[in-house]
C-alpha cells in the first residue's frame, strides 16, 4: 500500500494562509483607516496644544477687559466679539481649553489609577479583600457623581483669590473620588474573566510572582475597555465640571474657562446668543472628540461590532 | 384540541413534487460575499437535486461552502455582504431566487426547513421551548396559543423528549445539548416540510449523543419521506444514513458519488486526503492532518485546479485548466486524473 | 425570589451607612457660622448660638455627631432644618413633584430613546441611522444646562409653548414636559445608542437566524426575538443612570425654579442647613438602591437564565 492518500498529498503549501495577528495589532488595522478616529485625534491634539501654548493661538490678553466695547458681535477685529466685560471672546475660548482638558485629562488618569488598581486587586485576590473592596466601592457608586460633586465643592468653596491649580485640582478630586466606583466594577469583572484562563492558572502553577502574572497576563486583557471607559468618562468630566461652574461652585472668575464662560453668557442669552455660542461650540467638541475616540477605540477592540 | 385542528386546517401546499419524486434542483449557484478585504467567492457553479425520501450528505472542510449552500437554499443569507450574481435554486419546479419574499417566507417551514449545529445559540434564550416550537404553529397556521402549546408537547414528545408537558415550559438553558437538539428538531419538522437541511446537526454533541441524533432524523426521514440534505465533516457519521454524497472544496463540487462508492472507490485525490482523515476529524475547524496545508482564501482562489497547491498528483495542467465535473465509472470527479484515482 | 430580596436588602444597610457618613462627613465640614444672618442684620447672641449648637449636636466630635443623627435616622427621625421646621414635612411636601419630574424624565428615555435605537439598528447605514447617530453625539456633547436654559428660552419664552419656570408644587403635567425633557436628554441619547448597539449586535445573532429560517415575518423576528435581548442591557442602564437623574434634578430644577427635591438640596447648601441636606441626600441614595434592587428583579424576568433564587 505504497500509493496510500499520504503519498497524493503534498506538505503544507501554507502561502495563502492569513497571518495571525494580534488583538492590538488587529485593532491598530482597523483604526488607522477610520476616518472619525484621526478627526478625533486632530481636535484632541488642538485642544491640547491650546492648553499647553495658548498664545500661539491668539496674541490677545484674555484678561484685558474694554468696558466701552462690550458685546460686541464678531468682527474682523474680535473674530468671536466680545463680552458682557469687554473681553476678546475668541482669547477667552482660547485660554479657557485648558481648564477644561486639565480636568478632564488628569481626572481620567486618576480614575483609572485609583479604580484600576482597587478593580485588579479585588478581583485578583478575591475572598475577604474582594468583599471589602466591593462593599466600599458599592458606597462610593451609591453617590451620584453631580450630588457628591455639589455637595463637596459647597463644603469647599474657592475663597476670592484661590491659587488656579488648587481650585483645578479640587475639581479633579471629586471627581475622582466619586468617579473611580465604574473603572473598578469593569476592571474587577475583566480580571474575573481572565483568571481563568488556562496560560494564567499555568503561570500560577509555575510559580510566578502575583506581579508579574498581573502585568503580563490579566493587564493586556482588561485594560482596553478600561481605557476606553476612561476616555468617554473624559468627556463626561468636562461636561461636569462645566455643570460646577454653571452652578457658581466649580472653578470661579477670575479663573478662565468655558464653564465659566458659559454661565456667564445663560443670562444674556436672548439678547447676545454669540457670547454663549463659541465657548459651548469649543466645549462641545472637546467632549464629542473624547466620545469619539473612546467609540472608535472601542469598535477597533471589539471583532463583534466590525 | 380536535375542534381547533379542524379550525386552523392543514393548508393545501402550492407545491408538488416533480416526476420521480424531484424537489430541489439547485443549479449553476454562485455565491459571493462583498466585504471589505475583497470579494470573496464562496461558491461558484454548484450544482445539485434532491428527491423525496433521499438523503443527501454534503462534505468537505470548514470553510468549503456547505452552511453556505444551505443558507442560500434557505433564502436567509444576509444580503449584503452577500450576493448571488447567477444560478438558480428550484423547489418543486419554482425558482426560490425569483420569487416574492412573501412567498419564500412562507415557504419556509412548511416546505423546507432547517437545523442548526449550535442549539444552545440558534434558540432564543429568553423564551420557553414550547413557545418557540409553537410559533410555527402561530405564525404559519393563524393557531392561537394554548393550541400551539398542545402541538408542542406533542412534538416534543415525538422527538422523545421525556417528560414533555411538564417541560414545554421550560427555557432552551435548562435541557441538555442532547435534548436542546432534539428541539430544533421538533421546531424544523412541526410543519411536515418536504425538504430538511441539517447543518452539522451532531458536531456539538457527544459521541453517544451523535448516534441517538443520527437515528432520530432517519427515522424521521423515513417516516414522512422527506428529502434530507446532510451537511457534515464528519464522514463516520453518514456512512449509515446517506444515499448520496457530494463533496465539496473551495465553493465547488468536486466529486459525487453514492455513499459506498465513495467511501469504497474514492475518484478524488481531495475525497481520499478526507476519508484518510476521518479519526482526526472529530474537531471542528481542525485541519486536515492527511492533506497538508489550509484551503484556499477565497479572495484568491488559486488558478487551474483549486485544489493543486495541496494535491501530490498535481501535474502541469492542474495548474492552468480547471476540471470539470465529469463521470468516471458510476460516480463523478472533477479532476484530470480520475481513473488513475479511482484504479489507482 | 424573596430571600433574594431580603438578601440584597441587608446588603444595602452597609451600603446606606457608608454613604450616608462620607456624605455627612462632607456637609459638616461645611465652613461658615449656621446662625449668620438668622437674627436679622445684627449677630446672634452668644446665648442663642450655644443653644443653636447645643440643638444640632455641633459642639461634639464627627462620629458622636454622626452616631447621634443616626439613631434618630433609624427611627424615621430625618431631624429638623435650621429653621425649626421637620425635614420630612418638607420632603413630604416637595416629593411629588420630583417624582413626577423623575418619572416623566423616565418615560422620555423609555419611549424615544428606545424608539429612536430600534429605528436606527433596524435601518442601520441608512439615512434614519446617521440622524440618530448624529443628534445623539450632539445631545451628549452638549452639556445638560445649556440645552436646558437654550430650551427654556426657545419653548418657553420666545415661543412661549410651555412656562418657561414651574415654581408651583401643584404644577400640570403639561408645563413639567419641558423640564423632564431637559431633565432625560442625556439619557434619552444614552438609551438610544445603547438599544441600537445591542440590537445591531442581536440581529447577528444565531437565533434571529433561526426566527427567519422558521419563516416568521421580519416584523416579529426582530420586534420579537431580537428585541427583548437587546433591551435586557437598556433596562439595566436605566437603573444605575437613575442616579444621574437625581443630580441632574438640582441643575434641573435650578434652571426652571422647581421647588422640588433638587432645589431643596440646593438651597440647604446654600444656606448651609446641614440636617436638610443630609437627611435629603440620604433618602435619595436609598430610592436610588432601591431603583437598582428593583431593576435587578426585571432583568431576572426578561432574562430566564437569571435565577434570583
Ligand atoms: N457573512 C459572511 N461574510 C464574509 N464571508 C463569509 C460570510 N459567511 C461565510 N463566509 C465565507 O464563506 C466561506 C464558506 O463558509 P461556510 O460557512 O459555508 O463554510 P462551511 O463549509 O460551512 O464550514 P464549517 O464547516 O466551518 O461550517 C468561508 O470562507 C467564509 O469565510
Ligand atoms: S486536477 Fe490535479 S490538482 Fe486537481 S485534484 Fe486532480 S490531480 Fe489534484
Ligand atoms: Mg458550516
Amino acid at each position: 500500500m505504497s500509493d496510500t492518500v499520504a503519498s497524493t498529498v503534498q506538505p503544507a503549501a501554507v502561502e495563502e494562509v492569513g497571518e495571525a495577528r494580534s488583538l492590538g495589532q488587529d485593532a491598530w488595522r482597523s483604526l488607522r483607516s477610520n476616518a472619525m478616529f484621526w478627526s478625533a485625534v486632530l481636535l484632541i491634539g488642538l485642544f491640547v496644544l491650546m492648553s499647553i501654548w495658548p498664545s500661539l493661538f491668539t496674541k490677545t490678553d484674555p484678561s484685558f477687559g474694554n468696558i466701552s466695547n462690550v458685546r460686541a458681535t464678531p468682527s474682523a477685529e474680535h473674530w468671536f466679539g466680545t463680552d458682557t466685560q469687554g473681553y476678546d471672546i475668541y482669547a477667552r475660548t482660547i485660554y479657557g481649553a485648558r481648564a477644561s482638558i486639565l480636568v478632564g485629562v488628569l481626572a481620567s488618569l486618576t480614575t483609572l489609577l485609583l479604580g484600576g488598581v482597587i478593580g485588579v486587586v479585588s478581583g485578583f485576590y478575591g475572598r475577604w479583600l474582594d468583599a471589602l473592596l466591593s462593599r466600599i466601592t458599592d458606597i462610593f457608586y451609591a453617590i451620584p457623581l453631580i450630588l457628591g460633586g455639589i455637595l463637596f465643592m459647597a463644603s469647599f468653596p474657592n475663597g476670592p483669590n484661590s491659587n488656579y491649580f488648587i481650585v483645578v485640582g479640587k475639581v479633579v478630586l471629586v471627581l475622582t473620588v466619586f468617579g473611580w466606583p465604574t473603572i473598578a466594577r469593569l476592571m474587577r469583572s475583566s480580571v474575573l474573566q481572565v483568571k481563568p484562563n488556562e496560560y494564567v492558572l499555568a503561570a500560577r502553577a509555575l510559580g510566578a510572582s502575583p506581579w508579574r502574572i498581573i502585568r503580563s497576563h490579566i493587564l493586556p486583557n482588561a485594560l482596553a475597555p478600561a481605557i476606553v471607559v476612561a476616555t468617554i468618562n473624559l468627556g463626561v468630566f468636562i461636561v461636569v465640571e462645566a455643570t460646577l461652574s454653571f452652578l457658581g461652585i466649580g472653578l470661579t472668575p477670575p479663573a478662565i474657562s468655558w464653564g465659566v464662560a458659559i454661565s456667564d453668557a445663560l443670562s444674556s442669552i436672548r439678547t447676545y446668543p454669540h457670547v454663549l455660542f463659541f465657548p459651548s461650540l469649543f466645549l462641545s467638541l472637546a467632549v464629542l472628540a473624547f466620545i469619539l475616540l473612546g467609540d472608535a477605540v472601542r469598535d477597533a477592540f471589539d471583532p463583534k461590532s466590525r | 384540541m380536535s375542534t381547533s385542528t379542524t379550525k386552523s386546517a392543514i393548508p393545501e401546499s402550492n407545491y408538488k413534487a416533480g416526476a420521480d419524486g424531484l424537489l430541489l434542483e439547485v443549479e449553476d449557484l454562485f455565491v459571493e460575499f462583498h466585504t471589505p478585504e475583497g470579494v470573496a467567492r464562496a461558491i461558484n457553479g454548484v450544482s445539485f437535486d434532491l428527491r423525496q425520501g433521499e438523503t443527501l450528505a454534503i462534505l468537505g472542510e470548514s470553510g468549503s461552502g456547505k452552511s453556505v449552500t444551505a443558507q442560500a437554499i434557505m433564502g436567509i443569507l444576509d444580503m449584503p455582504p452577500a450576493v448571488i450574481p447567477s444560478g438558480a435554486i428550484r423547489y418543486c419546479g419554482q425558482d426560490l431566487l425569483t420569487m416574492n419574499q412573501e412567498q419564500r417566507r412562507k415557504s419556509r417551514g412548511p416546505e423546507i426547513s432547517m437545523i442548526f449545529q449550535d442549539a444552545l445559540s440558534s434558540l432564543n434564550p429568553t423564551f420557553p421551548v414550547g413557545w418557540q416550537i409553537g410559533e410555527m404553529f402561530r405564525q404559519h397556521r393563524g393557531m392561537n396559543r394554548s393550541d400551539a402549546y398542545a402541538q408542542a408537547v406533542r412534538l416534543m414528545e415525538r422527538v422523545a423528549i421525556p417528560g414533555a408537558k411538564d417541560r414545554v415550559k421550560n427555557y432552551p438553558h435548562q435541557f441538555s445539548g442532547g435534548m436542546r437538539q432534539r428541539i430544533m428538531i421538533a421546531m424544523a419538522i412541526a410543519l411536515d416540510p418536504a425538504v430538511l437541511i441539517a447543518d452539522e446537526p451532531t458536531t456539538a454533541l457527544d459521541v453517544t449523543v451523535q448516534a441517538q441524533i443520527m437515528a432520530l432524523l432517519a427515522e424521521l426521514q423515513e417516516e414522512r419521506q422527506m428529502g434530507l440534505i446532510l451537511i457534515t465533516h464528519d464522514l463516520g457519521v453518514v456512512a449509515d444514513v446517506a444515499d448520496r454524497a457530494a463533496v465539496m472544496y473551495a465553493g465547488r463540487i468536486v466529486a459525487r458519488a453514492g455513499i459506498e462508492d465513495l467511501y469504497a472507490h474514492p475518484a478524488h485525490p481531495y475525497t481520499r486526503g478526507l476519508l484518510e482523515s476521518i479519526p482526526r476529524l472529530d474537531q471542528k475547524g481542525q485541519t486536515l492532518a492527511a492533506i497538508g496545508g489550509l484551503p484556499p482564501n477565497l479572495t484568491r482562489i488559486p488558478s487551474g485546479c483549486t485544489f493543486h497547491p495541496r494535491c501530490r498528483m498535481a501535474q502541469d495542467i492542474c495548474r492552468t485548466e480547471e476540471p470539470a465535473l465529469r463521470t468516471v465509472g458510476n460516480q463523478q470527479s472533477a479532476c484530470h486524473f480520475a481513473e488513475e484515482v479511482l484504479n489507482g | 425570589m424573596g430571600k433574594y430580596i431580603v438578601r440584597r436588602l441587608l446588603q444595602m444597610i452597609p451600603v446606606v451607612l457608608g454613604a450616608t457618613f462620607i456624605i455627612f462627613a462632607m456637609v459638616f465640614a461645611l465652613p461658615g457660622d449656621p446662625t449668620s444672618g438668622k437674627c436679622g442684620e445684627r449677630p446672634c447672641s452668644a446665648e442663642y448660638v450655644a443653644k443653636f449648637r447645643e440643638e444640632h449636636n455641633l459642639n461634639d466630635p464627627l462620629l458622636i455627631q454622626y452616631g447621634k443623627y443616626l439613631g434618630k435616622f433609624a427611627q424615621g427621625d430625618l431631624g429638623t432644618n435650621y429653621y425649626g421646621i421637620p425635614v420630612k414635612e418638607d420632603l413630604a411636601k416637595r416629593y411629588t413633584i420630583t417624582g413626577r419630574l423623575a418619572i416623566m424624565a423616565i418615560a422620555f428615555e423609555t419611549f424615544i430613546g428606545i424608539l429612536a435605537g430600534v429605528l436606527a439598528g433596524v435601518r442601520k447605514g441608512r439615512f434614519v441611522d446617521n440622524l440618530v447617530t448624529v443628534s445623539t453625539l450632539f445631545v451628549i456633547s452638549i452639556p445638560v444646562f445649556v440645552i436646558g436654559v437654550f430650551l427654556q428660552y426657545l419653548f418657553g419664552i420666545k415661543w412661549g409653548i410651555f412656562p418657561a419656570t414651574v415654581p408651583s408644587l401643584e404644577a400640570s403635567t403639561f408645563s413639567l414636559i419641558l423640564p423632564a425633557f431637559v431633565l432625560g436628554s442625556l439619557s434619552v441619547a444614552y438609551v438610544a445608542r445603547l438599544t441600537r448597539t445591542n440590537l445591531v449586535e442581536n440581529l447577528r445573532a444565531d437565533y434571529v437566524r433561526t426566527a427567519v429560517a422558521k419563516g416568521l415575518t421580519k416584523r416579529r423576528a426582530v420586534g420579537v426575538h431580537t428585541l427583548r435581548n437587546s433591551l435586557i442591557p437598556v433596562v439595566t442602564f436605566i437603573g444605575a443612570d437613575f442616579g444621574a437623574l437625581l443630580g441632574g434634578a438640582i441643575v434641573t430644577e435650578r434652571i426652571f425654579n422647581i421647588q422640588g427635591v433638587g432645589g431643596y438640596i440646593w438651597k440647604g447648601i446654600n444656606s448651609r442647613d446641614g440636617i436638610a441636606v443630609v437627611s435629603t441626600v440620604t433618602v435619595l441614595v436609598i430610592v436610588y438602591l432601591l431603583v437598582n434592587l428593583l431593576v435587578d428583579l426585571l432583568y431576572g424576568v426578561l432574562d430566564p437564565r437569571i435565577s434570583h433564587e
